[in-house]
């Protein structure tokens, strides 16, 4: 009950919940949709699409951007009966990922948003974390600890 | 004389089932999978993504699969597919100050906050061969320590509140893109980076080391190397604001290199820069070495007539799919050319030997 609690106090933003679509593993994702058990009907204003993305970096970090190279991107915009209209702009080439993040964006805006929001967005958040926590972990046991051999008398 | 030569075709598609059972090997032995190939040669898979443009690392794979390990094979179908995707756009320049750093050293500041992180690192190791690899074997999981929550600042932004490295004049300038324009010289800083960092791993280490030894000589410390991962984050014009579109890992190297000042420049250190996708240190070491001595005429300092130096050269050569296609058509038939070449030499030889006769007689 606390965990519920705690869940539906810090909410998700549009922007927040459409990147940790966009990165979340595909096969995860889609086990928590099927659990979810929520698929609207829908129609897709743009049916899903593979594409490029020209990444940009700075020169010296800082500096003017110049384009470092592509990165695959699928997207998708459906809109649900009530005419609610979802997007899905995904890491990758999974039409099926893109598609289930353009009807969860859709639903978050309608009243099922606490469900969604519970039963995938924070699971997948969770997961997000728990990763990227595992893997800074890993990297920290690799930190050089120095110290100091004293040499001759005194 | 037009001879039409056909008759090649049953001989091409032979081929291209031999190629195939070649590429197979002994059916004795378990194919190899996509996954495996991502998972277990992702320095390959990564050498792939950032040579073919492309950051997808099942494609990368898949490539690598196809080519049968012939990485520039496998980075020459990742450009030809790359071509048939339409582009959404183009993302924010990423803030590699955010990345999640798996690596992180310094070889200038012992002591910078953050510390001297190793990470997976073949340094260290004694590239002996290990046997042990040749049988299957579990791996022992990884010591795990305090996890970092901040980010890892930049090193050279200790350098910069001292004024004592150049700075990087900010700017929103859209930059050229040579995948879409052919490229013209001279070339500004962001397009030199652009053909760097997908540029010819051996290529841009070659002429990294000529720098080194003495071809416009200019001595770099590595004032930082970071790999780790780093969020995209794109407009999207439907929406009116920006998400994160994925999470990429990259390399990234910053040089800091003495620069006695000019007239208008105090004394200081300049930089030199590389960011590569995947985890590819040392094409990112090559490529901050090769963007300092490309630097020169900007830095006011002297032409020494070194290849590195000279941007029509490193820019025009470092492309290894131009280079092979232009280099392997030589071996396509050029039978007609050769006829003539044939003919001419013939006569050339037999007005030399007319020639010989007469001076004998």
């Amino acid at each position: 009950m606390a965990q519920a609690i705690k869940q539906t106090e810090e909410k998700l933003d549009r922007k927040e919940w459409m990147s940790l679509l966009a990165k979340a593993p595909a096969d995860r994702l889609a086990e928590l949709w099927a659990a979810a058990d929520s698929a609207p009907e829908h129609v897709f204003l743009r049916a899903p699409e593979q594409g490029a993305v020209m990444v940009r970096g700075r020169t010296g970090a800082t500096g003017a951007p110049f384009n470092l190279g592509e990165m695959t991107v699928t997207r998708c915009t459906a809109r649900l009966s009530d005419g609610t209209v979802g997007h899905g702009y995904v890491q990758g080439r999974d039409k099926t990922k893109a598609v289930t993040a353009a009807l969860i964006d859709a639903l978050m805006q309608t009243d099922q948003a606490h469900v969604i929001h519970d039963a995938i967005l924070m699971p997948l958040r969770e997961n997000a974390e728990a990763a990227a926590q595992a893997k800074a972990a890993k990297a920290a046991a690799t930190k050089v600890e120095f110290f100091t051999l004293v040499r001759g008398e005194d | 004389m037009y001879v039409a030569v056909k008759g090649g075709e049953r001989a091409i598609d032979n081929a291209h089932a031999l190629l195939a059972e070649k590429r197979r090997g002994d059916t004795a032995i378990a194919e190899l999978s996509i996954a495996q190939i991502r998972e277990q040669l992702s320095l390959a898979v990564n050498r792939v993504m950032a040579e073919g443009s492309l950051y997808d690392p099942d494609l990368a794979a898949l490539a690598i699969k196809q080519a049968q390990g012939d990485l520039i094979e496998a980075i020459f179908l990742i450009r030809a597919y790359r071509t048939t995707l339409p582009r959404f756009g183009a993302s924010e320049p990423m803030d590699t100050g955010k990345m999640a750093c798996t690596r992180r050293v310094s070889a200038t500041f012992k002591d910078a906050p953050g510390g001297q992180v190793l990470g997976p690192t073949f340094d260290y190791t004694h590239r002996l061969l290990d046997f042990k690899l040749m049988a299957e074997g579990d791996v022992a999981e990884a010591e795990t320590g305090t996890p970092r929550r901040e980010p890892t600042p930049h090193i050279t932004e200790f350098l910069n509140a001292e004024g004592l490295i150049q700075q990087e004049a900010p700017s929103d300038e859209t930059p050229g893109d040579l995948t879409r324009e052919p490229l013209e010289l001279p070339a500004a800083r962001p397009l030199r980076l652009q053909s760097l960092t997908r540029g010819d791993e051996g290529f841009i280490l070659g002429m990294a080391y000529s720098t080194q030894r003495g071809y416009a000589r200019n001595h770099a410390f590595v004032g930082e190397l970071r790999i780790g991962s780093v969020p995209v984050e794109m407009d999207i014009p439907e929406l009116g604001f920006s998400i994160e579109i994925g999470e990429i890992e990259v390399s990234e190297c910053e040089t800091v290199n003495q620069f006695k000042g000019s007239k208008s420049e105090p004394p200081q250190f300049t930089r030199g820069y590389g960011l590569i996708f995947g985890q590819s240190e040392r094409k990112a070491i090559s490529m901050a070495l090769v963007d300092r001595a490309l630097r020169w005429k900007e830095l006011g300092e002297d032409d020494m007539g070194a290849p590195a130096q000279d941007e029509e050269f490193v820019l025009y050569h470092a492309d290894n799919i131009q280079a092979t296609g232009f280099l392997e058509h030589i071996k396509l038939p050029h039978y007609v050319d050769f006829q003539a070449e044939l003919e001419l030499v013939r006569k050339m030889r037999a007005e030399a030997q007319t020639g010989l006769q007469e001076a004998a007689e």
